[in-house]
């Protein structure tokens, strides 16, 4: 009986060793970034692709030429609701007294300056994958923008999902390096990876969840539930998505559809970031679509 | 009275009930199928000047500014008829128009005026050439998106 039990306590000790080891925060390479100076006018548009601005403005904010990033929005999830934070330059409420690198760990990593994960409501998953100097220009741009002190709202999540530690462990799980779209892919299609899979991070809407809230990279891109409860998030994989490369690229520029309805919902904001890139930019997203794996989804009650 | 008259009154009247009963629903269900249809003539008149835009169809001055001159016209009209309370997706079976315009109706009348301006911008340079053209189609999906994204149930 005594062995059991400090059988038994060996093993919580040992495996709660491993968990921790397991869920602790990953780092930046430092070396990656070496020699780089940001540009912030490039990171603007870094900026425009990335949708920052679409998360982390206020709620009634309108579109201004220098976003307030003063935070406050939430996103409801499974899990409970999400609270954008201030993230301008304020070195009080924001991430002014931040450095390059805190700041790079945070959207790269989802790692924040104290150590603690973030949550993935902010999609570092995507952000990881984008190049040091796409990264850098865009923080240097964020240091450009307006100072607010509205201080940031803390989550409304309930145990056990509010536990940081764990979402070390979610990482573990559901952390992907590496690229959705594999295989061979011309210069366009590989343009419109980066910008879908790193930047636009598309699929954090457009892909279904597993229960931990783990994309289903297996039906990536093919729509989902929306998370706010009206409609559904629509399958854009060449299963459902009949548009031509054309018709896709002057959609993401204008938001009309081929048959001039416009977009509504979230995907208007997202347009008024897209509508920021050049034409060959979005020629390359619409041209990504075409390639993914098409994956035609179950009819839901709505027909759509 | 005879067979074919009896026959004929009951038809009449059976008709006359049939459309007060329907009319009883009229003035919301047609207020909202005449917006629809205003919407409706909004995207034939923008599919012109996006189809030039996009080299669907060939530049032709002459439909573009017809085009856009209805834009402006139909972004100029006088909607208040088109908006009963009680109209909306939750009230009516049909309707995709959220409760939440007709308590932010500010915000709405904001919307109509940046389209009508988009409008007018376009009807500035339709006929112009193809470029300017293409330039001014971003500001009215813009406008069109503004109010849509707030205002209208997602499908």
């Amino acid at each position: 009986m005594g062995s059991l039990l400090r059988g038994t306590a060996l093993l919580a000790i040992v495996g709660g060793g491993l968990a921790w080891f397991l869920t602790s925060p990953d780092s930046l390479n430092a070396a990656r970034f070496e020699g780089l100076t940001g540009d912030p006018i490039h990171g603007a548009l870094v900026f425009a692709i990335a949708g920052c601005a679409s998360c982390h403005t206020a709620p009634d904010s309108v579109p201004a030429a220098q976003p307030v990033l003063s935070g406050g929005r939430s996103f409801a999830s499974a899990f409970g609701t999400f609270i954008a934070p201030n993230i301008s330059p304020d070195p009080a409420a924001g991430i002014g007294g931040w450095t390059d690198g805190d700041i790079l760990t945070a959207v790269m990593r989802g790692v924040d300056p104290d150590g603690a994960h973030i949550f993935p409501a902010l999609p570092f998953d995507a952000y990881g994958r984008a190049t040091p100097q796409d990264m850098l220009d865009l923080v240097s741009y964020l240091r450009t923008l307006p100072a607010d002190a509205t201080p940031s709202q803390p989550h409304q999540i309930g145990f056990p999902f509010n536990i940081r530690r764990a979402v070390g462990g979610w990482k573990l799980l559901f952390r992907r390096d590496g690229w959705t779209l594999q295989g061979d892919l011309t210069d366009q299609q590989g343009r419109g990876r980066y910008l879908v899979e790193a930047l636009a991070h598309c699929g954090e809407c457009h892909t279904p969840r597993n229960i931990l809230g783990g994309l289903r990279r297996d039906q990536w891109l093919s729509g989902a539930p929306n998370p706010s409860g009206e409609g559904r998030i629509p399958n854009i994989t060449p299963g459902a998505l009949q548009w031509s490369e054309g018709q896709i690229a002057a959609y993401l520029k204008s938001g009309f559809t081929p048959d001039f309805d416009t977009a509504g919902g979230e995907m208007a904001e997202v347009i008024r970031n897209t509508a920021r890139l050049t034409d060959a930019d979005r020629a390359a997203i619409a041209s990504y679509l075409k390639a993914v794996p098409a994956v035609v989804s179950a009819p839901t009650a709505s027909g759509g | 009275m005879t067979r074919l008259s009896t026959i004929t009154a009951l038809s009449l009247t059976g008709a006359l009930i049939a459309t007060l009963a329907v009319a009883q629903n009229d003035p919301i269900m047609a207020a909202v199928k005449a917006r629809q249809a205003h919407m409706d003539l909004n995207a034939f008149n923008i599919s012109v000047l996006g189809g030039m835009a996009q080299g669907a169809i060939p530049y032709d001055a002459v439909a573009a500014q017809a085009a856009a001159d209805n834009l402006v016209t139909l972004a100029a009209m006088n909607q208040m008829a088109y908006w009963p309370i009680g109209s909306d997706s939750a009230s009516v079976e049909g309707s995709r128009a959220k409760p939440e315009l007709w308590a932010q109706m500010d915000d709405v009348m904001a919307d109509a005026n940046t389209l009508h301006e988009a409008a007018m911008a376009m009807q500035a340079v339709a006929s112009g050439g193809l470029e300017g053209l293409q330039a001014a189609i971003g500001p009215l999906g813009g406008a069109c998106g503004s109010c849509h994204e707030e205002f209208r149930v997602p499908q």
